[in-house]
């Protein structure tokens, strides 16, 4: 009992950070209309940018603040210069151009700071593990991700739901001709949303940093699964992509637990190995079909779209 | 009447018909040069183009014409290569055999998948194409028989009694015939009364369905003729590379085959095969000029999107928003 | 890909005709990975081969020599084109490289199939070793279940009873958990194939782990996914509670990184960049000097590539079209190789030492691996049965 409660933290653990990367994949997605592959890529970003602060601070909290900063600017410097020119145009555009955007920051990236990646060190006494309750051992980092998300994610909620910023984001995921209509500067509001985005991603990136290593690439491993939580939300909600994410975490990581056991009472040993891991990947693809299938518009369909 | 149609028949010496003419006559020539230059590789690397070409045209098929966006069309590249690599490994070493099941697999898999997909639209239809690709993706990562994630060398190229496919240069021209074939049989498609449906429920779908047509079964035939399509690709480039591994239905694969289609043109007959020769070659080409291609190949993607309507055909002139 | 050396003698041999002709190049491909997250590994190859060749004064043989250096990007549809187009575009006269054993058995058929000369530095998949091996191709490195199998002898003088297995679901990890079971003793009490390339998250792995108490863990990531598993290990708290023994985990590439936590991690390696033989030494020491970092086992094994081209070039006096020629002088090893003195098996596979490493803290607060005893002297693989070469 106590191994699969462990287990299921682990797969909380993942959809925190899948939400953290959803969220502002959704708003992008549900405001803009943009197909944004180019998200991982800040996602990327932020970790470079933390263990480069860090390193130069000496301080993980002080290299993580300013790093969420540098995303938040990256982001919207970004989508002044290129993004803002893909609104309105049809999603193939959009694939292109952020495809584009993605091979480009990988790219810039080994330009900047050299292929072999970073290292983003924890403090020493985050390097252990917890009991929770006695005999349940936990990584004490992966607790605090699981604290700070939940954090992260409360806040946006009071951004989302008790701010004017944040009407009238909604009132764009829901209707965004009616938002121009009412006078709003649009434009600004779009900038504001994708640094917002960029900077949850990058907040995403810095946060995993330490378990994964900062590296080129990082970010395209993660994208696809966010896009999966998005989907499987409905696009532009919010909520939707919080219980998505942990959906979907939890369920990769249960069947990359208990898959191989089980494949292993009907199969060889070699082939049971091979399959397992294959079958747990596939896990939550099956879950989005069955989704989409049920649900052409995802679990939580944002009003009006 | 489609646009492009009345392009065709915008005069026999316009752009667009010279740069295809030339194009095709260059392809011809392509072996030749090999020979005089002792430079085989220049015939590898045009197969190559030629075949992702196939795959590229099958996918603007469902997606410039039909409007469905597939992000998972490198499946059906992969299940025509499977089909090939598994016969093989089995000792069915005849392209009679291998070239008709990869096909059919592949229009099997787009049945399938047609058949659950197309009840949704736009995005969703894109991530949910992706999904079971994905699927397909991992299931042959854990073929374990067949090499699992490492992949399957294809010790012998199909057999099709006289011809000898290890020949390149006639490897060469069947991927050259078969592409001219595969265009001409995607312009007989669009030109039909079933094509005119299929790009008539692209702008407006219920407007097709008041009129009386069953557009889902129209849009799914459509579906599965791309993914039989491409899944001949597949066995020539199983073929080709002697080589099949699930790389070749990676997600990038499929973003690869969406980058050809919409760079080149999509709603352009030649336009797959100027996007895939376009981006086949400038991978190939910038990797020998500098140590970070993609530093130019990726704002290069940016600007064609931005600026460029219907891609490089699009620069040819004419009209070409659809 | 790029030409890194433009050779006037080539140019010059164009222009005067067949006259000077006889001034001929030693072309020589080089296939690793330069591009994402592994390119560090590529890197440290590609430094360790350019020192050989300026230790040489760019020349093999007497030839000059021309490299081009191709990227596989990790992946082997990648490593086969960019293999075809060294053979028949660049008409190479050797192959050298690899580090992946997906992308090196992708790519052997076009090696073989066109008789290119192939000195493989770092990938040593069980066919290569066995069945598919073959008379132009030379390894300078070892067959993937020798370097495991090392660490399961001394898991058993360490008296492990039990042992969790974990490596990536590809060609090298299927045969190193495979190999580590050929010597250790004790008992499997789980084993884990992870996704790779792209499953860099083992949390779920690691409370499996956990739950199964074994005596210790056994453990193959290599290059950047040596330093996220290490890193998780430790982060879980299980350094001070499952002893960790590693191949391949742990090399000086990721050792700057990972630092304390990889303090007291065993390894098992054929080559440490402390070993006491004069080549060593002065690769080594001008590696440090040039490149102001450690050599790492990937690069050593490249580096004794250049030796052993040289020394079949030199062999047939540059007659590069004889291929049996340079092919029984590459058989008798006849060079100085940083690892000391070895021998080829029938397979063309090294007969080598085997040391335990352990990863230390010097005094002026750096890293380093070290050599702390001798493993298994000569060790041949378990495949040269296999081999049809006699």
């Amino acid at each position: 009992m106590l191994y699969f409660i462990e287990q299921f933290l682990n797969g909380i653990q993942l959809g925190m950070l899948l939400f953290l990367l959803a969220a502002g994949l959704t708003l992008i997605f549900g405001i803009m209309d943009l197909v944004n592959l180019a998200h991982g890529s800040l996602y990327m970003l932020g970790a470079y940018f933390a263990a480069t602060f860090a390193a130069w601070t000496n301080s993980f909290v002080l290299g993580a603040v300013l790093a969420v900063v540098a995303t938040l600017v990256a982001g919207m410097v970004l989508e002044v210069i290129a993004i803002r020119r893909l609104y309105g145009r049809n999603h193939l555009d959009h694939v292109l151009g952020t495809f584009g955007l993605l091979l480009f920051f990988n790219e810039l990236v080994r330009l900047v700071w050299g292929p072999a990646g970073m290292t983003l060190s924890l403090p020493s006494e985050m390097l252990t593990a917890v009991q929770i309750p006695p005999g349940l051992y936990y990584p004490a980092y992966r607790l605090v991700i699981i604290v700070v998300t939940l954090a992260v994610a409360l806040l946006l909620y009071v951004l989302v739901m008790r701010t004017r910023l944040g009407m009238l984001i909604r009132a764009g995921a829901s209707n965004r001709e009616m938002v121009g209509a009412l006078g709003v500067n649009i434009k600004l509001l779009y900038t504001l949303v994708f640094g917002l985005g960029a900077a949850l991603a990058g907040f995403a990136g810095l946060m995993q940093a330490p378990i994964l290593t900062v590296q080129i690439g990082m970010g395209e491993n993660i994208l696809i699964p966010a896009f999966v939580v998005v989907v499987i939300g409905g696009i532009g909600s919010i909520r939707g992509a919080f219980v998505a994410a942990l959906l979907v975490g939890v369920i990769d990581t249960i069947g990359r637990a208990f898959l191989p056991d089980l494949l292993h009472r009907y199969l060889s040993e070699n082939a049971a190995a091979t399959l397992a891991p294959a079958l747990s990947s596939m896990s939550i693809y099956v879950l989005m079909a069955v989704v989409l299938v049920a649900r052409p518009e995802g679990l939580f369909p944002a009003a009006g779209r | 009447m489609s646009e492009w149609r009345k392009d065709w028949r915008h005069g026999p010496w316009s752009p667009r018909i010279v740069v295809n003419a030339g194009l095709v006559t260059v392809l011809a020539l392509v072996p030749v040069y090999a020979a005089f230059a002792g430079d085989p590789f220049a015939m590898t690397l045009f197969s190559r183009i030629l075949i992702m070409a196939i795959a590229a045209l099958s996918l603007n098929l469902i997606m410039g014409f039909g409007g469905m966006v597939s992000f998972g069309h490198a499946a059906c590249l992969g299940i025509g290569g499977y089909a090939v690599g598994i016969l093989a490994k089995e000792g069915i070493g005849s392209g009679f055999v291998q070239w008709p099941v990869a096909v059919v697999a592949s229009a099997i898999y787009a049945l399938v998948v047609g058949a659950l997909c197309l009840r949704t639209r736009g995005v969703y239809f894109i991530m949910i194409t992706l999904a079971f690709a994905q699927m397909v993706y991992y299931v042959a990562s854990g073929l374990d028989r067949y090499g699992g994630d490492d992949g399957l060398t294809i010790y012998h190229r199909s057999q099709f009694g006289p011809f000898d496919l290890n020949n390149a240069t006639l490897f060469y021209y069947l991927c050259f015939a078969l592409l001219l074939a595969s265009i001409y049989l995607v312009w007989r498609i669009v030109n039909s009364r079933f094509g005119l449906v299929i790009q008539g429920a692209r702008s407006n779908e219920p407007r097709m369905r008041a009129v009386g047509f069953p557009t889902f079964r129209y849009r799914l035939v459509c579906f599965v003729i791309a993914g039989a399509l491409c899944g001949l690709a597949g066995a020539l480039l199983a073929n080709h590379t002697n080589f099949i591994s699930p790389a070749m239905m990676h997600w990038t694969r499929s973003g690869d085959l969406i980058v050809m289609a919409v760079l080149g043109g999509m709603h352009a007959m030649f336009g797959p095969l100027i996007g895939a020769m376009a981006f086949l070659l400038l991978e190939q080409g910038l990797s020998h000029v500098t140590d970070y291609p993609d530093l130019i190949l990726g704002p290069l993607l940016l600007i064609v999107a931005i600026y460029v309507n219907g891609g490089i055909d699009g620069l040819l002139g004419g009209p070409r928003r659809g | 890909m790029r030409r890194m050396t433009v050779i006037p003698a080539a140019a010059l041999a164009l222009i005067a005709g067949p006259a000077l002709a006889q001034q001929k190049t030693v072309k020589i491909g080089f296939i690793s990975t330069f591009s994402g997250p592994v390119a560090a590994i590529g890197n440290d190859m590609k430094n360790s081969f350019e020192l050989g060749l300026d230790q040489h004064g760019r020349k093999l043989g007497g030839l000059p020599v021309e490299v081009i250096y191709a990227d596989d990007q990790l992946k082997p549809e990648v490593g086969v084109q960019k293999t075809q187009e060294l053979i028949e575009s660049d008409h190479v006269d050797f192959v050298v490289g690899y580090i992946w054993s997906n992308v090196l058995l992708g790519s052997l058929k076009p090696l073989v199939d066109s008789k290119t000369m192939t000195v493989v530095t770092n990938a040593g998949p069980n066919q290569l070793a066995g069945e598919l091996c073959s008379p132009y191709v030379f390894s300078t490195s070892w067959q993937n279940d020798q370097t495991p199998a090392a660490v399961g002898r001394y898991m058993n003088e360490k008296g492990v009873k039990t042992a969790f297995l974990m490596g990536p679901n590809y060609a090298a990890g299927k045969d190193m958990l495979a190999g580590v079971q050929t010597t250790f003793q004790g008992k499997i009490v789980g084993q884990e194939l992870t996704r790779w390339p792209d499953q860099l998250d083992f949390s779920a792995e690691l409370s499996k782990a956990r739950a199964a108490k074994p005596d210790a863990i056994f453990a193959f990531y290599p290059g950047g996914a040596g330093i996220q598993f290490v890193t998780q290990y430790v982060q879980a708290g299980l350094k001070g509670q499952i002893p960790l023994y590693t191949a391949f985990t742990i090399d000086d590439l990721s050792l700057p990184r990972l630092k304390d936590l990889a303090v007291g991690v065993p390894g098992a390696q054929e080559w440490v960049n402390d070993l006491p033989n004069d080549a060593n030494k002065t690769y080594v020491a001008d590696y440090k000097a040039k490149y102001h970092a450690s050599p790492s086992f990937y690069g050593a094994q490249t580096y004794d590539a250049v030796g052993l081209i040289d020394s079949a070039i030199t062999a047939v006096n540059g007659d590069l079209s004889n291929k049996e020629g340079m092919r029984k002088e590459m058989e008798k090893a006849d060079f100085k190789s940083v690892r000391g003195d070895f021998k080829f098996g029938n397979n063309h596979i090294p007969i080598q030492n085997f040391y335990l490493q352990d990863a230390v803290k010097n005094a002026d607060g750096s890293y380093a691996l070290k050599t702390v005893a001798l493993i298994v002297k000569d060790d041949q693989d378990r495949f040269h049965d296999r081999c049809p070469m006699k």
